[in-house]
């Protein structure tokens, strides 16, 4: 049979995916987060225990509607974060997802980049709801086109799925393809994110 | 229940029939060129023009109203390329008329040149499609004015096997003045094709989707139609299609009409009522499905259906797994973002494309391989939906 199409620890993953949330214990949790939507093809949602002494995570759950690779790096992820402190956890990047899978396709970037963003919203619910909201770093996903209703995070999805130049991300996204006045602002976020990511 | 492999991607591609094999493995020896007047070519001249009879027979044309091209692909480029000869070079110019209709569910050999067409300023029409996947007939009507060159409908669809109505189509066109193609790719060798009852003016053919082998495809051009070459070069195919004849992949295709011929009617019945079960079975075993595709003018052998809250590319994977093949209109799968168009087009949300899957069977498909699925494809929708985000049981 030929090379499967991922390496062998998403195929793992994939197979037998750990910590998947079972129906009748959501309410045990401490801290929830979503990410994703539906349309898009992925949603992932991370469910965290927390030691409220030590700010550790003692239990991270999930659930992802998804492909293979969706599936894989959400598994892989509650697996890495259990034992980490909220500040350990917070600090883990697609980067972090990706080197633990031995890579994925590049098309299939954006999928892992998912479960980052979910646990750190899940970090934060539990910082919200614990009175520590001082703590809480994620900001909403702010506008850049508002014609086509396109965000830096779509941007930094796009770059992710390697996107390089203005037009691809237009092709991509219909980036200011409306009143068109955004354009300089748009390449400016794209150009952070490729340096942010790919460091070109 | 032992592992096994089934094939159920036959859209895709099919296996190649274990005669066309044989004819190939046969015609391995035939290398002369057939343009040599020596007896070498002439051995393949002759193999070339017995596979063109039988084309031609199986889709009740003439002879010379086939001729052989690489892929349907390329037949297809070849056909919408009429649309910008500027008649410097050959006769067919279409009189000013260089509109192009089309539908929103064409294969992307077809959308992806219409694109081009537009681009370089053809007025180009997207058709749209019902729930089932069919086309107005009286949108195509309007569509049709005297801009418009050439109408080019699809006879069955890849992803979800709808059948249009192609000889009232290709009439609405000619009354328009407009001439017509058709890209059967999908229908010939699955349903009759007859070119002269439905009367188009072009159809195109592919061998790897009828068992015959990749690489090579037929042009369907009704005698005394417009023609302009893709390729130029070399006098071959009568000067419609340069480059030395692929006659191996001919003698292939030859072959696979002429098994076809023989063996189309009974087993798409088979197939059809394979599938059948198959549905019934689908339908019973997993809540929440959705099947596409027309429920009466569809391809015998193909099944297009939904899960919802479970994606493409996972069920498709996990199946894969299980040593069965199928192929799905998830965007995960398709190396893009975007969903199947043809899946979208259809109305249906765009979560259901996702988790759409397309189930394509052919002629080395058995009831066992029906129940072979039907073992493993509940189980798998299950443990996908358990992990999902976006499935709550009732």
């Amino acid at each position: 049979m030929a090379k499967w199409t991922y390496s062998d620890k998403v195929k793992d993953h994939f197979m037998n995916p750990r910590n998947i949330l079972r129906e009748d214990n959501e309410a045990d949790f401490h801290g929830i987060g979503l990410t994703g939507n539906i349309k898009c093809g992925d949603e992932m949602m991370v469910y965290i225990k927390v030691n409220p002494d030590k700010l550790t995570i003692t239990d991270c759950k999930w659930r992802t509607y998804g492909c293979a690779s969706a599936i894989a790096s959400t598994s892989i992820l509650s697996e890495m974060v259990i034992g980490m402190t909220l500040d350990q956890a917070y600090a883990i990047t697609a980067k972090d997802i990706l080197k633990e899978l031995d890579g994925l396709p590049d098309n299939k970037v954006h999928c892992s980049v998912l479960g980052d963003k979910a646990l750190r919203a899940a970090i934060d619910d539990y910082y919200g709801k614990n009175g520590m909201e001082d703590r809480i770093r994620t900001k909403g996903a702010k506008i850049v086109c508002e014609c086509m209703q396109v965000t830096d995070e779509d941007i930094e999805h796009a770059v992710l799925d390697g996107v390089r130049s203005f037009s691809e991300l237009q092709d991509m996204t219909k980036i200011g393809t409306g009143c068109g006045e955004c354009h300089e602002n748009a390449q400016s976020v794209m150009s952070e994110y490729i340096q942010k990511h790919f460091g070109l | 229940m032992e592992h096994r492999t089934v094939y159920f991607d036959n859209n895709a591609t099919t296996p190649l029939h274990p005669g066309v094999k044989e004819a190939l493995i046969e015609g391995l020896e035939i290398f002369g060129n057939p343009s040599s007047m020596h007896g070498f070519g002439r051995e393949a001249r002759e193999k070339i023009e017995e596979a063109r009879e039988k084309v031609a027979s199986f889709i009740g044309a003439e002879a010379d109203e086939i001729l052989f091209v690489g892929s349907g692909s390329e037949a297809n480029n070849t056909v919408l390329s009429l649309l910008h000869c500027d008649s410097t070079r050959c006769f067919c110019a279409l009189s000013g008329r260089s509109g192009l209709v089309t539908t929103v569910i064409e294969h992307p050999c077809v959308l992806n040149t219409a694109r081009d067409l537009g681009r370089k300023n053809h007025a180009v029409t997207y058709l749209s499609v019902d729930k089932y996947g069919r086309i107005d007939l009286e949108e195509l009507r309007r569509a049709v004015t005297d801009k418009v060159g050439m109408v080019s409908i699809m006879m069955a669809n890849n992803e979800i096997g709808t059948i249009q109505d192609i000889k009232a189509a290709a009439r609405i066109a000619h009354e328009g003045g407009a001439l017509f193609h058709t890209d059967a790719v999908q229908a010939v060798g699955k349903i009759p094709v007859d070119v002269r009852d439905l009367d188009v003016d072009f159809l195109t053919i592919s061998a790897h989707k009828l068992y015959g082998p990749k690489g090579i495809g037929a042009l369907y051009v009704k005698k005394g139609s417009p023609y302009c070459p893709l390729i130029l070069g070399g006098h071959q195919e009568n000067g419609r299609r340069a480059g030395t004849e692929n006659s191996l992949g001919i003698i292939g295709l030859g072959k696979a009409v002429e098994l076809r011929a023989l063996e189309m009617e009974e087993e798409e019945k088979r197939l059809l009522e394979l599938k059948n079960i198959l549905k019934d079975g689908i339908a019973k075993a997993i809540p929440d499905t959705l099947f596409m595709g027309h429920p009466e003018h569809c391809l015998p052998g193909t099944l297009s259906v939904s899960f919802v809250g479970a994606e493409g590319e996972a069920i498709l994977l996990y199946l894969d797994l299980a040593g069965i093949a199928v192929s799905t209109g998830s965007a995960c799968a398709s190396g893009s973002l975007d969903p199947s168009h043809v899946i979208m087009a259809t109305g249906v949300p765009v979560e259901n494309a996702h988790g759409s899957v397309r189930i394509s069977l052919g002629r080395e498909n058995t009831l066992d391989d029906v129940q072979y699925m039907l073992h493993h494809l509940p189980p798998i929708i299950d443990r996908i939906r358990t992990m999902s985000t976006a499935y709550r049981r009732r």
